[in-house]
């Protein structure tokens, strides 16, 4: 047998590319506030995290293999431990959004132990189970508005930024901060050894375990980071609206738009949540006033992208024209071969 | 005490109840491994059929079933061959998603149709009847009467997986459908016919739903909790199994509404999840590698 | 009367192209087999017959008439049945419910459930059981019974005898005879060679998804088979 000799080609030119947009990109999203009116801060806020939480259900999902139609539980909790940690606790709110990442994590780990025991479909449903129980069970809490919910107060709101102006900065660049963590944080662990596993794992679980992949610990750890996620965008959410219930933090449409934004832009890619999230506030914007018809309309583009294109769109271009922003793919190349 | 026996026996009758919501989502996990995310809804939408076919034919909702089952039927039909046959594969996503937009579609869809308002269907007398066991021990006569109506559809279900052609042809689609095929057998029209046949049984359950209480465009996804709920308590691949399912979780519910009465739907969420600790497989299950 | 013609077919598993150009056919009354190596594409033809697999040819005609295309359940329904690698019962069917759903077109013939347990009679005894809880011998017996059912004119074997003890081997070929006398003409995939010259009237050999040798066992030389059948 000749020697082969081949190269792992990991950047693409459309990604160095990308690289230096996205740098100029960043630079000017946080120069927002001095160029962004207050209406479209906000605006901003939701888009950023929005493509968060899309994010963690990509990476969940798409690239974890698992389904879970129950990550709002992650959600209200990262929203309630605002509360318990800034009006209870006396911490500083900004500080709340990591800390809510940490603890929710730590939650992860029993949650985890409970809707591992289910497979495919029934794990998509016992992480909605799970979410009920979230639900229900702060509904019950007295101390934090029990059904009615509770406001953040002033003292707390204050704590942020004393103007007005400058907590919608200070929200602004914690919700910035958040997503650029997030997608870093996304594409670091898709190139490293563990991105490798996850995706053999999704290509072949069988494949993956006869070559030692751990694929329990894999998933796990693949949970626990989107409940760190998502909890700590939970924190930042309810920073924004400064009023939490339990049935908006935990509400399942945290999921149906997650699930509809990663659906349509491209699940399993990074890109993909990016293109969804444009997407889906593009068509927010303008149809969001027909209520129900738009919701319909919602659910119609889902499955219809599900069944013509399961790839979405970003997988669309990217099949086509061979492109990737975020290289986490490996290619090797032969040196004999004709290519 | 006979409180308690009342709070018990009452729970096994609402279990009933629940086991009919489980019986079409056992059906069709069972062929196909498909998980419905609009079974709920779909419970809710037969309701409101029934309850249209009610107010236009004027007739008691037990003869709304001799055209709401026929309609659910066809229904059920179109969905599996029309949209969920393209999405049945080895990915577990397609048919999980698609499932959840035309979830999402229904209940907006009877929003838009039927308005938020709470419905009911009436059934006149047999609503409120009640047979008395013993001094205390109250049982409702419809609730009584959903019960059997959910044994009978269990047992004739199973009959007919096991006692005919087709009841064989599901079985043996089910366990592979490639060599299924080998005999003959159109699986796509098979797993067609089972969605049929679980709307059937959806659109039992949602008639009965719709007499013992209210209902509205959005009850659907809790009922589908309900129903999933069941079916894992009482185990993957049995279908008495929901039955028990049903029923346990049906208790348990009641019990905690004893407790307190915020807490009925939390108990029953905690007894599945108990049950998912020590049984994950649940309570009856039949031996079945997924 | 030629019962079925191939013509220059080829096989995809996806991008993966697992059959070249075969040409094939088989006569009325005959028996054909086909050996080759593992991965030759031997049970990919056999697939691609049934339509199991999908492929693409000049010609793929049962009895004269097209069978490019057609659904696995419609070909079965024109009298092809297969007896698949692995045996393939269905596990949450007894052994009985298993003979039953072979004859589940009712294709009119005289294969009935009586003449099964008179040909395999060890499966009488056994009818009750699910079909996982059978010995290796027993699976093959239900798996041919289950195919004869239909009443077939052609009869297809994946791997006759993989994984199964000579004995047994022994007994399921002795079954033969009582087969063919019915008219069913029968292609055996076969790994054991010999057994496969024995019993057959031609033999093709696949070598990587191509046909590296055909012809009636009594005109092949040992050399011929052997470089066929490993290829150079």
């Amino acid at each position: 047998m000749t020697e082969t000799r081949y190269t792992v080609q990991r950047s693409t030119k459309l990604s160095r590319f990308g690289a230096i947009a996205g740098i100029i990109l960043l630079a000017v999203l946080i120069a927002g506030p001095w160029w962004l009116d207050r209406a479209s801060m906000r605006l901003f806020v939701e888009i950023f995290y929005f493509l968060a939480l899309a994010q963690m259900w990509n990476l969940l999902a798409g690239y974890g293999g698992l389904v879970s139609v129950g990550q709002q539980a992650f959600v209200g909790l990262g929203g309630y431990l605002l509360f318990i940690l800034a009006v209870h606790l006396g911490i500083g709110p900004l500080w709340t959004v990591p800390l809510a990442g940490i603890i929710g994590g730590i939650i992860s780990l029993p949650v985890a132990f409970l809707v591992f025991r289910l497979r495919g479909h029934y794990f998509a449903i016992g992480t909605w189970v799970v979410a009920e129980v979230f639900l229900l069970s702060f509904a019950q809490v007295k101390s934090l508005g029990g059904g009615s919910g509770m406001s953040l107060p002033i003292s707390v709101i204050k704590e942020i930024s004393e103007s007005r102006s400058g907590r919608d900065q200070a929200v602004y660049w914690m919700a910035l901060a958040v997503v650029v963590v997030i997608v870093a944080g996304v594409y670091w662990l898709l190139r490293s050894r563990h991105g490798l596993a996850l995706t053999s794992i999704r290509d072949s679980e069988e494949a993956s375990r006869s070559l030692g992949v751990d694929n329990f610990r894999t998933k796990l750890m693949v949970y626990i980071a989107a409940a760190v996620g998502t909890s700590a965008i939970g924190a930042l959410i309810y920073m924004t609206k400064l009023r939490i219930t339990p049935g908006a933090a935990f509400d399942i449409n945290w999921t149906t738009t997650v699930i509809f934004i990663v659906v349509i832009g491209g699940i399993g890619t990074i890109e993909g949540p990016i293109i969804g999230t444009i997407i889906f506030f593009l068509l927010r914007e303008p149809l969001s006033d027909f209520g129900s018809w738009y919701l319909m309309l919602l659910g119609a583009i889902a499955v219809v992208i599900m069944l013509k294109a399961p790839q979405g769109l970003w997988g669309l271009i990217a099949e086509r024209y061979d492109l990737r922003f975020f290289p986490v793919q490996r290619r090797v190349f032969f040196k004999d071969s004709p290519d | 005490m006979i409180e308690w026996a009342n709070t018990i026996i009452n729970g096994v009758l609402t279990g009933g109840l629940y086991a009919m919501f489980a019986a079409g989502l056992a059906i069709i996990f069972g062929v196909m491994r498909l998980v419905n995310i609009a079974h709920g809804d779909l419970i809710v939408l037969s309701a409101f059929v029934a309850m249209v076919v009610i107010e236009t034919l004027g007739m008691n909702p037990f003869f709304s079933l001799l055209f709401v089952l026929p309609i659910m039927f066809v229904i059920g039909y179109a969905l599996q061959r029309g949209i969920l046959n393209y999405t049945l594969s080895d990915d577990l996503l397609p048919p999980l998603l698609v499932t959840f937009g035309i979830s999402i579609i229904l209940q907006n869809l009877l929003l838009e149709i039927f308005s938020a308002d709470a419905q009911r269907l009436k059934a006149g007398e047999v609503e409120t009847m009640s047979i008395e066991l013993a001094k205390g021990l109250e049982i409702g006569v419809f609730p009584l009467i959903v019960f059997i109506v959910a044994v009978a559809m269990i047992w004739l279900v199973q009959m007919l997986f096991t006692g005919t052609k087709i009841g064989r042809a599901f079985r043996a689609t089910s366990d592979d459908a490639n060599t299924a095929q080998l005999m003959g057998i159109n699986h796509k029209q098979i797993f067609a016919l089972s969605m049929a046949l679980s709307l059937v049984l959806v659109g039992i359950a949602g008639v009965f739903l719709g007499v013992r209480s209210n209902f509205d465009p959005s009850l659907g996804p809790s009922r589908l909790l309900f129903a999933f709920e069941a079916v894992i308590i009482g185990g993957l691949g049995s279908i008495w199994g929901t039955l028990a399912g049903g029923v346990i979780l049906a208790v348990a519910q009641n019990i905690g509404a004893k407790i307190d009465p915020g807490w009925q739907i939390l108990a029953g969420h905690v007894a599945f999840l108990v049950v998912l600790v020590f049984r994950p497989n649940g309570l009856f299950p039949r031996t079945r590698d997924d | 009367m030629s019962l079925l013609d191939v013509k220059n077919l080829d096989a995809f598993y996806g991008d993966f192209q697992a059959l070249f150009g075969i040409d094939f056919n088989l006569n009325d009354g005959e028996t054909v087999a086909i050996i080759g190596a593992n991965g030759a594409g031997k049970s990919t033809f056999l697939r691609a017959l049934t339509g199991l697999v999908s492929s693409t040819s000049e010609n793929l005609a049962y009895q004269s008439n097209s069978i490019a295309g057609k659904a696995a359940a419609d070909i079965v329904g024109l009298g092809l049945a297969m007896v698949p690698e692995g045996r393939r019962l269905f596990p949450s069917l007894s052994v009985e419910e298993n003979l039953q759903m072979g004859a589940y077109l009712g294709r009119p013939g005289s294969w009935t459930l009586e003449r099964i347990y008179e040909l395999f009679p060890a499966l009488k005894q056994r009818k009750d059981v699910p079909g996982t809880a059978l010995s290796g011998g027993e699976q093959q017996m239900t798996a041919i019974g289950r195919a004869l059912m239909s009443n077939p004119n052609v009869l297809l074997f994946d791997e006759l005898s993989l994984g199964l003890a000579p004995m047994i081997i022994k007994g399921i070929y002795a079954s033969l005879p009582a087969i063919k006398q019915d008219g069913v003409s029968l292609i055996v995939v076969e790994q054991d060679i010999n057994q496969a010259l024995q019993v057959a009237d031609r033999v093709y050999c696949f070598q990587e998804g191509r046909v590296s040798l055909t012809g009636a066992p009594g005109e092949l030389t040992r050399e011929q088979i052997a470089g066929a059948y490993f290829g150079h």
